[in-house]
């Protein structure tokens, strides 16, 4: 009797879906856009996260060491820094490495080569670069990185630590942690607002829809169906309504994003938005296709349900 | 047997649909409802299909009271019941087969039964060749004649026919009710409202004549009086 039952029901309700061919098209094309709004949101969402993942990664904090200190010394601290947590990786640049970045920097300016070579030494001391996983934990960083510096002494019993550029990039770093946070946090509002709005423009439409079928509802309960036999057809219709739109969603999604990446490409900073998309294909398309089915019959059964007092 | 007992409607605006109305249906009993618009015809009917409940009064069917009914137990009780209106209430998006099986879908009858007993109403009220029509397609009796075919399919207690020729044309008219008697031959209570006065005083059966939410008559084998 149950699987006689859903297969009356999902049958009907296939029915229903091809016969009320204009209106099943509108439920498709405003889910449609409400999945359009949701995959767009998850789109820039990717991008945002890239390019700010990229600023991040353009801040450092260089540990400038005098030209007398042990490379083994260097190479010590080095070793602790990359063990602490909040640090992501360390860069060690030697003296000998130092110069000839400097050279290649100054290559056009014949006076300060000059001034260089007069030198007879090397006056450039090695450093270390540390990037830390969070723009936040700079400051953490600076401070172990005080205390060790007076702990490590050189041959000539001096601090081999020079300098640590914390503090002047100190402005720089924080007021780029608050713009992360705003900008994560007013990018999550928008998508909620984005989503909620959407949402309910397709559960205005399907109530339409079934507002339209108010009649037929009354007959069923007439003919004596049960609440189950008349919300289920439309469910199930609601249901089709969702899978086909996510799956347009998808198909659009993947041309729309070939295109843009083909054509506007350069817009996006290195940022691959066709790859993206294939690589979290499989996620992207459980939200798209889970939130196109439980918009579709959640909406329809809800509103079917408002019709059967009677 | 269906009894009304002092059955009393008063709308919240203030209108008396019924006042302390009275009677009795016995099994296999052709019972017309005459009166004006308004006299309250329409409003017992949807008592009876507990559509809606009196202010005062209950209505019983055998020993059941019809307005106590909970919920998930009318659909079930409405299956006794096989309806016929004036505006057909057809689904439009069903084909005449269908919007028939689909009555017997809802008593839980297996296909088998279906396609059997489909094609046998269609039979009976001659509208084989109509079968994979959609009701838009339809004239007025035909659409009334499906409207009984699904009426009758599940082999009901009662139908209540509510001014089903109210639409119709004489010939078509004269169709409908000779096939609502011929059930009634075949043993189906028969509710008919209607104020149709040729109807009745073809029918020779009982009558029950209502005037502004009482009875005025009641009538072995009636005329329309009013």
């Amino acid at each position: 009797m149950f699987w006689l039952t859903i297969k009356r029901i999902s049958k009907s309700g296939l029915q229903n879906f091809f016969r009320n061919g204009f209106v099943s098209f509108s439920s498709v094309l405003v889910m449609t856009i409400t999945l359009f709004i949701i995959t767009s949101i998850i789109l820039l969402g990717g991008f945002f996260n890239y390019s700010l993942n990229q600023v991040k990664n353009k801040v450092d904090v260089n540990v400038y060491f005098i030209t007398t200190a042990d490379e083994s010394d260097i190479l010590s601290v080095k070793k602790s820094l990359e063990s602490l947590p909040e640090v992501s990786s360390v860069e060690y640049i030697s003296r000998d490495q130092a110069l000839v970045d400097f050279k290649e920097k100054h290559k056009g300016d014949d006076l300060t080569l000059q001034a260089l070579d007069e030198l007879g030494d090397n006056p450039l001391g090695a450093t270390l670069n540390i990037k830390a996983k969070d723009p936040s934990q700079y400051a953490g960083i600076a401070k172990y990185l005080d205390d060790m510096s007076s702990g490590t002494l050189s041959t000539g019993g001096l601090k081999i630590v020079d300098k640590v550029n914390y503090t002047q990039n100190k402005i720089v770093i924080e007021r780029l942690s608050s713009i992360v946070n705003s900008v994560n946090i007013l990018g999550i509002w928008f998508a909620v607002i984005f989503i909620l709005v959407s949402i309910i423009v397709t559960f205005n439409t399907i109530k339409l829809t079934i507002f339209m079928a108010k009649d037929e509802i009354s007959v069923m309960r007439l003919v004596g169906a049960s609440s189950t036999y008349v919300k289920g057809p439309f469910v199930i219709s609601g249901l089709l309504s969702g899978v086909i739109s996510a799956i347009i969603i998808l198909i659009a999604f993947a041309v729309i994003t070939f295109f843009i990446n083909h054509y506007y490409g350069l817009y996006f900073v290195g940022f691959n938005l066709f790859n993206y998309y294939i690589t979290n294909f499989l996620q992207i398309l459980g939200i798209i296709l889970g939130s196109g089915i439980v918009l579709g019959a959640l909406a329809s059964y809800l509103a079917v349900h408002r019709y059967l007092r009677n | 047997m269906i009894v009304f007992d002092k059955i009393t409607k008063v709308y919240p605006d203030g209108t008396v649909a019924l006042e302390e109305v009275s009677f009795t249906i016995e099994p296999k009993e052709f019972v017309s409802l005459v009166g004006h618009s308004g006299a309250g015809k329409t409003t017992l009917v949807k008592m009876l299909l507990s559509q809606e409940n009196p202010s005062s009064g209950r209505v019983f069917y055998e020993s059941l009271d019809i307005n106590k009914l909970k919920k998930h137990e009318i659909h079930h009780f409405r299956r006794k019941i096989g309806t016929v209106f004036q505006d057909f209430k057809l689904l439009p998006n069903k084909t005449v087969y269908e919007n028939i099986s689909f009555a017997m879908e809802m008593s839980g009858r297996c296909d088998d039964e279906i396609c059997a007993d489909v094609p046998h109403v269609l039979d009976l009220v001659d509208l084989t060749h109509r079968a994979y029509n959609f009701p838009h397609e339809l004239s007025g009796g035909e659409k009334q004649r499906v409207a009984i075919a699904r009426a009758i399919v599940n082999q009901p207690d009662i139908i209540i026919a509510d001014e089903p020729t109210g639409n119709l044309d004489p010939i078509n008219t004269n169709d409908i009710i000779h096939i609502l008697k011929k059930i009634n031959d075949l043993g189906t209570t028969i509710i008919l409202t209607t104020h149709n006065k040729g109807v009745i005083d073809s029918l020779g059966k009982r009558v029950i004549t209502m005037e502004k939410g009482k009875i005025v008559r009641d009538d072995k084998s009636g005329k329309y009086v009013l």
